[in-house]
């Protein structure tokens, strides 16, 4: 009678230790595929990737996209995206420019798309936004104009556009309230039919899982490089997803 | 510990929901907070603070009608501007609470992640300008909005309650009316640095009313209506609507089945403007409680009720409390630990906190002699009878 419900205890043990075996050995910035926004196609960046073997991204953003101190550029996101890129695609030209203003709102850096487009005739602009805005209380209306406004130039200067929200900062979560913002931007993402990288939810759901402590309140640099690598390297999973770049094909067509 | 609800011939009903309408905006207030999953917003469009505006629009009606009608204008009109000054004195001491906060933070804070986030202490460098913004209601930090809401709807109140009382309908159409026009017009008072206000009077003033006019004799008049079979299966057939549209908010992968068309109709919907779906989804939610909560509901009277109950009927000094403390579980969370166990810790303790400070009031008003809706008092005390204006 014993028997197997000793098996049965001996099995499930057996896949905990393998299930919390697996969960160890994981990717700490994996990002479940719950937290992916928007299943929209990036036309333009899979046509110049499968066409001219080139992708020129442009990172359109404020204080959050850089980080401070001689190995700062280097570390942040943009850069770290531009190496995960070139890794997985190692046949494209890939460059990624970075336009990264701080003390911005939404509406400043819309006014510089059109500007944008003729110097850097970007395939993709990542638009990272919003964080000003909810610290200046801007008017959530104004603000989901000038998001609007920003993605028609875009794309009617034939750049596919992703937007990037704020970043999931327990320390002052109490004292920006970003829920508006956020959820502007889901519905301008939704309209236009842009993909957003939900960095608030994606940042939040490390924080839960314990891959990072983003409560930590001192000087560590160490932190904050390895968030912005996993920002990075989940933005060329996103692109790479959304654009149906398969590495393989690629290869193929080599 | 168990002091006995005093039966007034006031409403039970809307002391319960006020009380537990102030725990939720607590645990709405807590950021990161799981146990705010269990709370009204996510289930639907409105959330708690419609039933906190409605509901102290009811009971302002009920206790300052009651006096504009036995001691005039004058004297109804001026306890009811003593409220809103003690409202006001209240704002402006949750106010200090939070540049304290704030300040702690500048201090501590230097993770360089969060560099941007530090933005926010902008205001610091500008005290002259911040402080005396916030004292005019224009500079209204996140989390303290309502109050600033609160103090315009009852400075208006005098006159909109002798009109109430006096033509109740076109009181009512006025502020149907206002409403209108606002959405029409995008009317919405400044704030500083910059936007409008996140609770805009203009609009929200139609819940207020709205309540002070069911206070008034309209829920009577709508009676009939309401326990309608018709209307009681349009509200929860929206109520169902509702809640499977706020699941697409949640569960991954059902937005797609949401129609586009559909989308385009009812989003985004605008808690700063009292979305017209928000004050429809109040509607539904007040329609089935008033026909599955009957007014002498026993519930009402046990000891169960009476905790959210007691917090009802003191609802400035609560919800204030629920701000403070609010801000005192964020800090506890950050300084102690941001673990699912420490949420449900500072959530349970804060509700406890609120419910003790409720008998702590409770017990001054009786040891002065004052309890609430007693008949015997020279003076109908606004401050507590309906859980204070």
């Amino acid at each position: 009678m014993r028997t197997p419900v000793v098996s049965a205890l001996a099995g499930l043990s057996l896949a905990l230790g393998l299930l919390a075996g697996a969960a160890a050995a994981a990717d700490p910035c994996e990002v479940p595929t719950y937290l992916w926004f928007g299943n929209n196609d990036l036309k333009h960046v899979a046509e110049a990737v499968k066409k001219d073997k080139r992708l020129t991204i442009a990172v359109v953003g404020t204080g959050s996209s850089i980080l401070a101190g001689p190995d700062g550029p280097p570390s942040a996101y943009p850069a770290r995206l531009e190496a995960a890129l070139k890794q997985k695609l190692p046949s494209v030209a890939v460059k990624v420019v970075t336009l990264v203003r701080t003390r911005m709102t939404a509406q400043d850096l819309a006014q510089g798309m059109g500007k944008l487009l003729i110097d850097e005739k970007p395939d993709l602009v990542i638009w990272q936004t919003g964080t000003l805005d909810a610290i200046r209380r801007i008017e959530p209306d104004d603000f989901r104009a000038a998001l609007d406004e920003g993605v028609e130039t875009l794309h009617r200067g034939g750049a596919d556009v992703i937007l990037m929200n704020m970043q999931y900062s327990p320390r002052t979560d109490i004292m920006i309230a970003l829920g508006p913002y956020a959820d502007n931007m889901r519905v301008v993402a939704q309209q236009h039919e842009v993909p957003l990288f939900d960095r608030l939810a994606i940042m939040r759901h490390w924080s839960d899982t314990g891959a990072f402590d983003l409560y930590a309140a001192g000087k560590d640099n160490v932190l904050a490089h390895r968030v912005h690598d996993c920002i990075g390297r989940s933005i060329a999973s996103m692109i790479i997803d959304a654009a149906h770049l398969r590495p393989a094909d690629l290869k193929v067509g080599q | 510990m168990h002091a006995p609800v005093v039966s007034t011939g006031r409403d039970l009903r809307l002391d319960l929901f006020r009380g537990i309408a102030l725990w939720l905006i607590f645990l709405d207030h807590i950021p990161s907070n799981l146990v705010a999953w269990g709370t009204l917003r996510n289930y639907g469009f409105s959330d708690a603070t419609e039933i906190f505006v409605f509901v102290s629009g009811y009971t302002a009606a009920f206790v300052y009608g009651k006096e504009m009608r036995e001691r005039g204008f004058i004297i109804a009109g001026a306890r009811i501007l003593r409220r809103t000054w003690q409202i006001y004195v209240a704002h402006v001491f949750l106010f200090a609470i939070y540049l304290a906060e704030i300040s702690y933070v500048a201090t501590s804070f230097e993770n360089p992640l969060y560099a941007e986030e530090m933005n926010i202490l902008d205001f610091l460098k500008q005290p002259d300008v911040t402080i005396i913004q916030a004292l005019l209601l224009k500079f209204k930090p996140a989390n303290m909005d309502v109050l600033p809401l609160y103090i315009i709807l009852l400075l208006l109140f005098p006159p909109t309650l002798w009109l109430l009382q006096f033509r109740s309908t076109l009181a009512l159409g006025a502020s149907v009316l206002l409403y209108v026009l606002t959405w029409e017009f995008n009317w919405n008072m400044p704030s500083y640095p910059s936007g409008h206000w996140y609770f805009n009077p203009f609009a929200w003033q139609l819940l207020f009313v709205f309540g002070a006019w069911c206070a008034l004799g309209g829920a009577q008049r709508l009676s009939t209506v309401l326990q309608s079979p018709v209307t009681v299966s349009i509200a929860i057939a929206y109520l169902v609507f509702a809640f499977v549209i706020s699941l697409t908010w949640y569960v991954p992968g059902l937005g797609q089945y949401v129609p586009h068309w559909l989308e385009e109709v009812i989003y985004p919907i605008d808690k700063v403007n009292l979305d017209v779906l928000r004050f429809a989804h109040f509607l539904a939610l007040a329609v089935v409680t008033v026909k599955f909560v009957p007014r002498d509901w026993p519930f009402l009277k046990s000891r169960w009720a009476w905790p959210a109950i007691v917090c009802g009927q003191h609802s400035l000094e609560i919800f204030c409390l629920g701000v403070f403390l609010s801000f005192a579980a964020h800090f506890a969370m950050v300084e102690v630990s941001g673990a699912f166990w420490m949420q449900l810790l500072v959530s349970a303790v804060g509700i406890l906190i609120m419910i003790a400070a409720a008998c702590l009031i409770r017990w001054y008003k009786v040891a002065e002699g004052r309890s609430p809706g007693s008949r015997s008092m020279k003076t109908p005390d606004a401050d507590l009878a309906g859980g204070e204006a």
